[in-house]
């Protein structure tokens, strides 16, 4: 009983003290809250790269064209002994035929490809599509099958991999450590917030710890202020970025669909899902940080004052 | 009256003394004693006044007696606990056997005087059935029932001591003690809380004051403990001239 009534007293006044003390608060909301939000951008940011990566991956392979007057005997046993290989998911071979086909329908007016007549301009462009299960190997594999004989021209996409992994890796880093900087300004400044807290209320305290007060109830104010505080900025973020992510991946797609059908966004759940937990465990064990490191300190430098 | 002094003096050979100090010193400074080897025993129900010029100590001694500093040397006993020995998450326990009122009352300035005490009680997370019987039980008997809902700020000083001394007896210490409690008050009011001290004392609380008045010391002809320069110097039962001799 005792102990519901000083965790509902505890929250009461740790709501009092954000209002008591609006202008720190309000610093510190922001702050967490900006930071907050910044990770939240960069979090979708780089899970839709490795999305699009990962999907470039599977999407994108090795494109593997022949020099004129190979047979088709030959296409075929090069192909067999691509599918020999571990790291080949899947191999496909288009024909001239189709490769003019599809690029009649996509590339050219219904005017222009009648000029064509029954032609095929593109009579060398049977090739066959390899996919890859490892796309690190691609490198090995581009070595092996230039190497074969009949082979004319490879076009990979490991630039456009590896590209898109090395910028993975730089995103990650600079925004870690914009992240780390930003929390430990938060963790400062709700240091600041609850400082100022109790110091506006050091007569206070000063009569709790001459009539016995235990440690802990004085403490729990300042503790679920910080907590709060953590809560708020991480929820503002939160809900500005899943009530936006809809609208910019929207405009993206609209943006670019004509130029590269192979991009393609995380759904909003997928990002929030690990977003929402992610954020509120950061605010909270901040918020928590904040106030437990600071009130340690400034709690020792109230006396009882005979 | 005489009865209960007999039972006082039957009861000092079976219970321990409330206070205790053997041998305790204190230097705030290295080689400067604030208290120098005192050593003394309050016995429970007991009146006792503390005095001593300015500096000589009556404060340090309040400090010990509440643990918020350690002596350098010594050892204090305060109801039956060894200071020495109690632990950092004790110290509050220990403190709420101990009542304390000060010169300058120390009121929330706030909160009314019913939330004045009743903030004693809530700290120490009193159920709040209790603390309706409480409250104004100790408001009335301080003579403060018609002022529950007035701020410290409407009162006078002789109205704002006996809220801070319902703040500090609401939670039944064994002991009060206190600091100077009609330093700010004018002579009736003065008499006024020391008349709520000794009824207070008679309901059995042992109480300590130190105090500069020696009208008042003269007058009550209890115990007196007399500090000079950190040193006891004198205790016996009288008044403050005599103590003086
Ligand atoms: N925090 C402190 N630091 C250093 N010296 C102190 C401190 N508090 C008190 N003193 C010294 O200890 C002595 C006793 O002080 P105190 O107990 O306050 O005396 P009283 O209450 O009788 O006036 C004085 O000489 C005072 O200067
Ligand atoms: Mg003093």
């Amino acid at each position: 009983m005792q102990k519901i009534s000083t965790f509902f007293y505890g929250i009461g006044q740790g709501i009092k003290n954000i209002f008591r003390n609006r202008m720190f608060s309000l610093a510190s909301i922001s702050t967490m809250a900006a930071c907050l939000f910044l990770f939240g951008v960069f979090y979708i940011v780089l899970s839709n790269f490795e999305y699009l990566v990962r999907s470039a991956e599977t999407n994108v392979g090795l494109t593997v064209f022949f020099d004129e007057g190979t047979t088709d005997e030959r296409i075929n046993e090069i192909r067999a002994l691509i599918l020999r290989r571990a790291e080949v998911h899947k191999v496909e071979y288009i024909s001239a035929e189709e490769a003019w086909e599809e690029y009649k329908n996509t590339k050219l007016s219904p005017e222009l490809a009648e000029t064509f007549g029954d032609d095929n301009p593109l009579e060398n462009s049977a090739s066959l599509t390899v996919y890859l299960s490892d796309v690190s190997m691609q490198d090995v594999l581009g070595r092996y099958i230039k190497s074969l004989e009949g082979v004319r021209k490879l076009n990979d996409s490991a630039g456009i991999a590896d590209s898109l992994s090395g910028m993975n890796k730089i995103i990650t880093v600079v925004s870690a450590a914009i992240i780390i900087v930003l929390l430990l300004v938060a963790t400062f400044l709700i240091g600041m917030t609850i400082s100022t807290g109790v110091s506006v209320r050091k007569q206070e305290i000063s009569i709790m710890k001459l009539i016995g007060a235990s440690n802990y109830f004085i403490r729990i104010p300042y503790i679920v202020e910080g907590i709060l505080i953590g809560i708020i900025g991480a929820a503002i973020p939160l809900l500005i970025l899943r009530l936006s992510y809809s609208k910019v991946v929207g405009m993206l797609e609209e943006k670019f669909s004509t130029v590269l059908n192979v991009v393609t966004f995380l759904p909003p759940e997928r990002v929030m899902r690990v977003l929402i937990p992610v954020s509120l465990l950061i605010g909270v064990g901040i918020g928590f940080l904040g106030s437990v490191i600071t009130l340690r300190r400034q709690l020792r430098k109230i006396e009882v004052g005979v | 009256m005489a009865k209960y002094d007999l039972y006082r003096e039957l009861s000092r050979d079976i219970e321990p003394p409330v206070i205790s100090l053997e041998n305790v010193t204190k230097d705030y400074v290295d080689g400067l004693h604030a208290l120098k080897n005192l050593t003394m025993q309050i016995e429970k129900g007991e009146f006792v006044f503390i005095v001593g010029s300015s500096g000589s100590g009556k404060s340090t001694l309040i400090r010990l007696l509440l643990k918020e500093i350690n002596p350098t040397s010594g050892k204090i006993m305060v109801n039956g606990k060894t200071l020495s020995r109690l632990r950092e998450n004790s110290i509050c326990k220990h403190r709420r056997g101990i009542g304390v009122v000060f010169q300058d009352f120390r009121l929330l300035q706030d909160r009314t005087v019913y939330e004045n005490v009743a903030f004693a009680q809530r700290v120490i997370e009193t159920p709040v059935i209790k603390m309706r019987r409480e409250v104004p039980r100790i408001l009335s008997v301080m003579g403060l029932s018609e002022k529950m809902d007035r701020y410290p700020s409407e009162l006078s000083g002789g109205e704002q001591q006996r809220v801070a001394l319902a703040r500090a007896l609401v939670n039944n210490p064994v002991i009060l003690l206190a600091d100077e409690p009609t330093g700010n008050l004018d002579p009736k009011n003065s008499w006024e809380i020391m008349r709520l001290l000794e009824e207070v004392n008679r309901r059995g609380t042992t109480v300590v004051v130190v105090t500069h008045n020696r009208e008042i010391v003269d007058a009550m002809q209890k115990r007196v403990i007399t500090l000079n320069k950190g040193v006891l110097i004198s205790d016996k039962k009288g008044g403050y001239s005599n103590a003086k001799n």
